[in-house]
């Protein structure tokens, strides 16, 4: 397959409005509905049995009940593995009596327990915030002392993006959110930005030789640019999603939302660099071609 | 013939050196709780008496008391750690009886002796005169007193500060409490100069023992209460570690196959520097003496996919000289001088992120931080200038000559 020349640019303008629907589709999503936060930011206790013999919500019922811990509360069974929720935090004496009532049922079952009270819940979530945005500072500046502005704002604009899209198919598919969800999206975004520097460092390199005399000019460099860093992106896109989707796969339930992350922030970073983040980079650029245009106003303006 | 000898004997002993030390690294690797069980604990701490502050002493004093108790329980490989300016996290791996455990940890021991003196109307034992830390450690033992009635002493390290104490209230009462537990209001009859405390009121023998035994525990300086517990069955963190690593190795394989596949020759050298750099990550970890968690294994195996990229940067940007018809040793030469500055751009601002996230971070996230900033310093060395050093070796050999060899056909290059 050859690249050379495919008309990445003209196609952008069809994938920002796709982008953009995405957006909107999250925003909605997250202002309605929100994300369904596990344990680590909603307070509570999460109790995960990994057991021999299936155990069924009616055997549970009465466990829990007897231990007067509230309403809220939810039992998830599945084949060997039972995800157990309580809205409030569990004594240690609640948590000792759960233990005991379920080890009555299957005497090999093994817990894995998780209670943060609500305070703590929400200091994690305010310094996730905190992380995103000051990796987002650092970013910046790096980027314009070695590149310029320009590929900064396009970086950070692309990489935001490949987050919030992660966050919001969280929201729509109502899938759990947790501590180990805030480092796959930090690294979906230190995966995002490495792939959209390796695009820009062409762009910059293609640049110092070209003579940019009109805009179509810049169009074919960029074009060129992600035609020359094409294989590369997608030879990496797929060798990360090996790993990811491996792990998604056989992994294991205690990463598996974890793992789901990463590969769609992998598909989504790959994605935003080649037709996000390089064609934006145009749209700032392009204001500064001070040549008239050709008769044919170019296909950048989106 | 040099050339080939250094290349040779270059593969031969990395190689050796690394099947003879694997093994035994991998036994070495500390593993976290998620992956080996065991429990975590994070207390916040808060003075024991109103208006007073956490001060980084007192902070350090009580991990130190944990550790202690721990220690004293007989846990194997407890860690205590103190964070902030009020948290301390505990981590005990590995055991069965977490409850008693947990139970024995926070037991209360806050022994304080309290008094009457500048009190309101109507409040009971206001001021605390002397706190657990003004007790002598492990001084506690049993008697009796004069009826017969089982006692505990304690010893005060500061003696004239209790005859001091004791000369203010004669004739008063001085309560003892154990938390905020009464355990007796003895009124003190006399100016007590040796130091001695007596404990009363104990209904029975077994009573006494188990109050001597908790005042024996240290009392803490500062009031625990936990904030945040994860505990891990050991058989679910065993699953989960085998699951994770069989993952990892089905991934890892196939990576290589398709940089071999992809790049031939140079893929080849591309596997080999990647198994070297998962065997220097292990050996940091190892001798920092880390501790390997579930996110930790994740962002190994997601290393390795992202290691692969210097590699594929490079190799893409050497196909792209020999497309362009330069000869294979100066394709060689100018694709690996112009993809090193692309690698150090793309990587730098990987590193940004992760230092974010390791100063921002907590526990885990942190694990994950570092595993991913060695990882890519790793990764630098490895696959940018190991893998080079041998690439060179291999084309002045003249072992990697053909365009072929790099996985280029003769027909996509262009005369000059």
């Amino acid at each position: 397959m050859r690249f050379e020349n495919f008309d990445f640019v003209r196609l952008s303008r069809y994938f920002y409005m796709f982008s953009i629907a995405l957006t909107v589709a999250g925003l909605i999503f997250l202002s309605v509905f929100n994300l369904n936060y596990g344990v680590d930011f909603r307070s509570g206790s999460n109790v995960d049995v990994t057991t021999e013999k299936t155990l069924t919500e009616a055997q549970l019922q009465p466990i829990v009940d007897g231990l007067d811990v509230g309403d809220q509360t939810t039992i998830t069974p599945g084949s060997d593995r039972i995800n157990i929720r309580f809205s409030d935090v569990l004594s240690e004496q609640q948590d000792a009596a759960l233990k005991a009532g379920i080890l009555q049922l299957d005497a090999s079952a093994s817990f894995e327990v998780n209670t943060v009270d609500p305070e703590m819940a929400r200091e994690l979530g305010r310094n996730a915030i905190y992380a995103v945005l000051l990796s987002c500072i650092g970013i910046i500046i790096y980027v314009s002392i070695r590149f310029e502005w320009r590929f900064a704002v396009a970086a950070i604009v692309a990489l935001l993006h490949d987050a919030f899209v992660v966050v919001s198919v969280f929201s729509i598919l109502r899938l759990e959110v947790d501590v180990t969800f805030i480092i796959a999206v930090l690294t979906i975004i230190g995966y995002s930005i490495n792939d959209t520097i390796v695009i820009f460092d062409r762009i910059r390199e293609n640049l110092r030789f070209a003579k940019i005399k009109k805009h179509s000019d810049l169009v074919d460099l960029v074009n060129k640019s992600v035609a020359q860093t094409f294989k590369r992106s997608i030879y990496t896109a797929l060798t990360v999603l090996i790993a990811a989707l491996l792990m998604l796969m056989m992994g294991g339930e205690s990463i598996r939302m974890f793992s789901l992350a990463i590969v769609i922030g992998l598909l989504f970073g790959a994605y935003s660099s080649i037709f996000i983040a390089s064609p934006l980079w145009l749209l700032l650029k392009g204001k500064n071609v001070n040549k008239p245009k050709a008769p044919k106003p170019s296909t950048s303006e989106v | 013939m040099k050339r080939i000898i250094s290349f040779i004997a270059t593969v031969l002993v990395v190689t050796g050196i690394m099947i003879f030390t694997s093994p035994g690294l991998v036994q070495d690797v500390r593993l976290g709780l998620d992956l080996k069980g065991g429990f975590e604990i994070l207390y916040e701490a808060e003075p024991l008496a109103e208006g007073q502050e956490v001060t980084p002493e007192s902070l350090q004093e009580t991990a130190k008391s944990l550790q202690k108790r721990a220690d004293a329980i007989g846990t194997t490989e407890p860690e205590i750690t103190t964070e902030g300016s009020n948290r301390i996290r505990l981590k005990v791996p590995g055991v069965a009886n977490e409850e008693e455990i947990r139970k024995t940890m926070k037991e209360p021991a806050n022994l304080t002796f309290r008094s009457n003196d500048g009190c309101a109307e109507g409040e009971e034992f206001c001021k605390i005169e002397l706190r657990g830390d003004d007790f002598v450690e492990n001084a506690a033992s049993i008697g009796v007193d004069g009826l017969n009635q089982p006692v505990v002493n304690i010893q005060v390290k500061d003696k004239a500060k209790f005859a001091e104490i004791t000369q203010r209230l004669l004739g008063n009462q001085l309560a003892i409490y154990l938390d905020d537990t009464l355990l007796s209001a003895p009124t003190v009859q006399a100016v007590l100069t040796d130091g001695n405390a007596m404990i009363t009121g104990s209904e029975s023998r077994e009573e006494a023992q188990q109050l001597r035994d908790t005042v024996n525990l240290g009392a803490l300086p500062l009031k625990l209460t936990e904030r945040y517990s994860q505990s891990v069955g050991a058989t679910l963190g065993m699953e989960s570690l085998n699951k994770t690593l069989q993952a990892g190795l089905i991934a890892s394989a196939i990576i290589l196959l398709f940089m071999v596949i992809i790049y031939r020759i140079p893929g080849l050298i591309a596997s080999f520097a990647l198994i070297v750099h998962t065997w220097l990550l292990i050996l940091i970890f190892v001798l920092a003496d880390f501790t390997l968690t579930l996110p930790g294994i994740a962002a190994f195996i997601l290393g390795i996919g992202m290691a692969v990229d210097a590699n594929i940067i490079t190799f893409e940007r050497i196909r792209e000289e020999m497309r362009s018809g330069k000869s294979i040793s100066s394709a060689v030469k100018a694709g690996g001088k112009s993809s090193f500055r692309t690698i150090i751009d793309s990587n730098v601002t990987t590193i940004i992120v992760a230092a974010v996230m390791f100063a921002f971070g907590t526990g885990s996230v942190k694990g994950f931080a570092i595993v991913l900033i060695l990882e890519i310093i790793v990764s630098i060395a490895t696959n940018v200038y190991f893998s080079r050093f041998l690439l060179n070796l291999l084309v002045k050999i003249g072992w990697a000559s053909k365009p072929g060899q790099f996985g280029v056909k003769e027909s996509e290059i262009r005369a000059l």
